[in-house]
């Protein structure tokens, strides 16, 4: 298989060095996005993830089609976790394999830049006495 | 015609799916957005407000003909 495209309740960050490893690949390269604690100094005590999943996977779908075509790679993994993390808990991870690493360098920002600007994913951020909708206001 | 809201807007509409009666049914997706700003006025001070028809991201000029899958994007912030 050479795409793994997935929206999930948790993420198991061990498993994508088997889903990206193929006998072709000198070359892996992964991105894990993770809770931060903190935002403009302030403590945030979690994040919630919610999605448009059947467009959020279409979406997901084009982003790794356009790296496949534009670099050569072996395999690519696209994988966004939703409800409620907490501090150090994965909430995304890409990644891609190729036969030499600036392939899969280049492509692995292409997935998590696009990810983050088309996929219909939305961030709450939850800090001790509010809630913040990310990125919805200027 | 049902309209699907996620993330801010399904908090300023207070509900993640409104239907719209034959009389008021939008046309367009301009006319859709017109219509959500004048009835929810927190929409015109999002950072953008887009329009999914059938789960793609659709232009203003996409005709409506009410059978479609309608949602509400407002601006994403996934990763």
């Amino acid at each position: 298989m050479k795409k793994v495209i997935e929206i999930v309740d948790v993420i198991d960050t061990a498993k994508v060095y088997a889903e990206l490893s193929d006998a072709n690949s000198g070359g892996i390269c992964v991105f894990v996005g993770a809770v931060r604690e903190f935002t403009n100094n302030e403590e945030v005590v979690a994040l919630e993830f919610e999605t448009y999943k059947a467009m959020a996977l279409k979406e997901m779908e084009k982003i790794a089609d356009k790296a496949l075509e534009k670099w050569s790679l072996n395999k690519v993994v696209m994988r966004h976790a939703v409800g409620e993390k907490g501090v150090e808990e994965p909430v995304v991870i890409v990644g891609a394999s190729s036969a030499h690493r600036d392939a899969c360098f280049e492509a692995c920002r292409f997935l998590i830049d696009t990810l983050k600007e088309t996929v219909p994913i939305w961030k709450k951020e939850k800090f001790k006495n509010k809630t913040v909708w990310v990125s919805a206001h200027p | 015609m049902n309209v699907l809201f996620f993330g801010i807007t399904k908090d300023i509409v207070g509900s993640s799916e409104i239907s719209f009666s034959d009389e008021f049914k939008p046309v367009n997706v301009a006319e859709l957005k017109k219509q959500l700003i004048e009835s929810y006025p927190e929409f015109s001070k999002l950072n953008s407000l887009a329009v999914a028809v059938n789960s793609e991201y659709a232009d203003d000029n996409v005709l409506l003909n009410g059978n479609e899958e309608i949602a509400i994007i407002p601006p994403v912030s996934g990763g």
